[in-house]
């Protein structure tokens, strides 16, 4: 190997391309291009929702009318042609599934393509894995050791026609319609997505976990999650995410909404490996989320994320602290390479007395890419005894990139101690030469200090999923060295 | 083992080395003195391979064979070690996790299987008992916060674990408490066997107490300017390097 200069370290991270940048070829039905309120109905008659679903988003679509696209995040991108979405594709061929013997073929070999191995996952991690492919579940898995606890995991789809009391009751609660644009717009043309119920007191006895993917060209996906932990009940829940490689754009903009009642646990991590677009920044997927959970009484929500994908983010998963005693989490490690922008960070709203936040946040910057922190600690004045500890960390690789930490603390409370952290590093010469000479080739110790640095939030992910992540983060910077 | 002939370098056009020679045999301790910015350093450095330092002539040979093409990894994977003046800092990289890692890349370069863990625990335990090292050391991120002793000790534990044919020591002693230093140099000679070889670069004689040297070479000005035996260091100490520089007039 030659000189290995930083200009050189730059270049090798230009030349990695998108590991799973393949298309499937599944017959797909497709609406027209275009939102109005017609296709709002549309989707809602497709999927045979009930009236006060299609009420409900149709009201979400007035309100997304009248707002404007948010400019403030520290990214620059061509906006969506909202015009020039199709908001709604599903696999033509949708037969009610009961083993993955019935699974089209050519599913389970984007899924083995994947890494996803459904017949080994059921078997070694005790996975439930509910597969959303271009909107609409294919495979629901262990539904049954699930019933027999009273836990429902299910397609929102299925669960507004089997359970719409609950769905009624807790949807758009955390996340309101009106609470921003991306938001109002899921909420009118959500196609599917997940819900989950932890009833009272049950600890659920496994991970629970949803690949989501995109697939068909041009199809913007608005995935909608619902998670309710009743009273005293506690659930991990795990989300994986990857794409197949785009030239234009694609828009995700997908709704999250925990609900931990008094005494209940909600972990959700997320591994979030969409297509980046290609080095020289064109295609890849927006990632546009919103993401909160409401915490009860003695309650606590744990966010973890490993966010490596997409050419743009804007991402805050947040916690309400409402109940008295209540504890948020956010553990965050962010890669952006090539021309990805990320501004993600999170929300800690702190209304309940003796409230406990902490936040974890890693980023990672390479090429010419540029990654920020955006974070909002806010203590209410009812907020007795409120702590908050944030720690902001950043990595960069090379003299391209850039790092931003837009930290925002208001505290209406005198009682609150808030604490925050910051570093910013790079990858030195020094560190690599260190380790080449013990005999780690620069690729390798590459991997090796980025899980170092990674190492607190990594820590926090469910062991199968912290092996995943782990790879991911060698993928996404790897460089073609030896 | 090693063989350095004529060796011209320079960093940004900056000549330090002008024609250094010398030639470590398989058994041997070999000390290098001389003031700052002689290029001692600078040796060690391009012995272990760092880029950033041009060889404009002369070449290097480990066991017959010109290591001046290889990358840094490929040489520590034929036994050339490098103890750091000043190692870096890597957070998150347990002590542990580094040298199980250094081992098992360099295992695999030889087409080896990774070491199972069994042995790697046993030998860890065997090394940072010699090196009196505590094991909770060895889960702290990798010289994070270490004491310069510390950062020393866990250097030689490195050089312990990956037993290499050729150590480089630069400027080992420096940063050390006279306890460290008798701890350190005691693991030194304890490795020290008829199949490897050492090169001790120091200012002082004080690390030469303890690790006895069978050859001492005076570097000045990017060359060797006298050789001797460990008597050689006695009388550096005693006369200053003024005295060689006057010498060579």
């Amino acid at each position: 190997m030659s000189k290995y200069t930083e200009e050189q370290l730059e270049q090798e991270l230009k030349t990695q391309e998108y590991k799973y940048g393949f298309y499937t070829d599944i017959e797909s039905e497709t609406f027209a291009k275009g939102l109005s309120e017609e296709v709002v109905i549309a989707i809602s008659k497709k999927k045979n929702e009930p009236q006060w679903m299609t009420d409900w988003r149709l009201e979400a679509f007035r309100v997304w009318k009248k707002m404007e696209e948010p400019e403030w995040a520290n990214v620059q991108y061509e906006k969506p042609k909202f015009q020039d979405i199709a908001y709604y594709s599903a696999p033509k061929e949708k037969p009610k599934l009961n083993s993955l013997d019935e699974v089209d073929p050519e599913l389970l070999d984007t899924f083995k393509r994947l890494g996803i191995s459904l017949d080994e996952q059921k078997k070694l991690a005790n996975v439930a894995v509910d597969i959303v492919m271009d909107s609409v579940s294919v495979a629901t898995t262990f539904k049954k050791t699930l019933g027999e606890k009273g836990i429902i995991f299910m397609p929102i789809s299925e669960a507004i026609q089997e359970h719409p009391e609950l769905v009624r009751k807790y949807l758009g609660t955390v996340v309101p319609t009106t609470d921003n644009f991306y938001a109002a717009l899921n909420s009118a043309v959500f196609s599917d997505g997940s819900f989950c119920y932890i009833p009272k007191g049950v600890r659920c006895p496994m991970e629970l976990s949803t690949y989501f993917r995109i697939n068909e060209g041009g199809t913007g996906q608005f995935e909608r999650t619902l998670v309710v932990a009743d009273k005293g009940s506690y659930v991990s829940y795990l989300e994986g995410c990857t794409a197949p490689s785009r030239d234009e754009n694609q828009l995700h903009a997908a709704v999250v909404e925990l609900i931990a009642m008094d005494d209940a646990e909600i972990k959700y991590s997320t591994v979030q490996n969409w297509y980046p677009g290609n080095k020289e920044g064109k295609g890849g997927v927006y990632n546009f989320v919103t993401k909160r959970g409401l915490c009860e009484n003695n309650a606590k929500i744990s966010w973890t994320q490993v966010e490596t994908g997409s050419a743009v983010t804007w991402k805050y998963p947040s916690c309400i602290l409402k109940g008295n005693n209540s504890v948020g989490e956010f553990y965050s490690i962010a890669v952006t390479n090539n021309y990805q922008q990320a501004d993600t960070g999170t929300k800690m709203i702190h209304l309940g007395k003796n409230t406990k936040s902490t936040i974890i946040s890693k980023g990672i910057s390479a090429g010419s890419s540029q990654n920020s922190y955006r974070g909002l600690v806010q203590i209410g004045a009812r907020a007795e005894n409120a702590r908050n500890f944030s720690q902001c960390d950043s990595l960069l690789m090379g003299n391209l990139c850039g790092a931003h930490t837009f930290p925002y603390i208001e505290v209406k409370n005198k009682t609150a101690q808030v604490e925050h952290e910051a570093t910013t590093s790079k990858i030195g010469e020094e560190q690599l030469f260190y380790c080449n000479q013990r005999g780690i080739d620069t690729e390798k110790a590459i991997a090796l200090i980025v899980n170092g640095f990674s190492k607190e939030v990594l820590n926090k992910l469910p062991m199968e999923f912290a092996v995943e992540a782990q790879k991911l983060l060698e993928i996404s910077l790897e460089g073609s060295v030896g | 083992m090693l063989k350095i002939e004529n060796l011209h370098a320079s960093i940004e056009d900056k000549s330090i080395l002008k024609g250094l020679s010398l030639e470590v045999k398989a058994g041997e301790v070999h000390a290098i003195m001389g003031p700052n910015g002689a290029g001692k350093s600078t040796l060690a450095n391009i012995i272990a391979g760092k880029e950033e330092y041009e060889v404009t002539a002369g070449n290097i040979e480990l066991d017959g064979e010109d290591i001046g093409e290889l990358a840094p990894e490929e040489r520590a994977h034929n036994g050339v070690f490098l103890s750091f003046q000043y190692p870096v800092e890597i957070p998150g990289v347990s002590v542990t996790n580094f040298i199980k890692t250094a081992i098992n890349e360099t295992r695999k370069a030889k087409g080896l299987e990774d070491m199972p863990a069994k042995d790697m625990l046993k030998m860890i335990r065997e090394k940072s008992e010699l090196l009196e090292i505590d094991r909770k050391f060895l889960s702290r991120s990798l010289n994070e916060g270490f004491s310069g002793g510390e950062k020393k000790r866990n250097e030689i534990f490195q050089m312990a674990m990956l037993a290499p044919k050729l150590a480089i020591l630069d400027e080992t002693d420096s940063g050390l408490d006279i306890d460290a230093l008798r701890i350190v140099a005691n693991g030194v000679n304890k490795l020290k066997s008829k199949d490897n070889a050492v090169i001790v670069i120091t200012h002082y004689q004080r690390l030469l107490d303890y690790i006895v040297p069978d050859f001492v070479h005076v570097l000045h000005d990017g060359k060797i300017v006298k050789s001797g035996d460990a008597s050689l260091a006695l009388e550096l100490e005693a006369k200053g390097y003024d005295w060689i520089k006057q010498e060579l007039v």
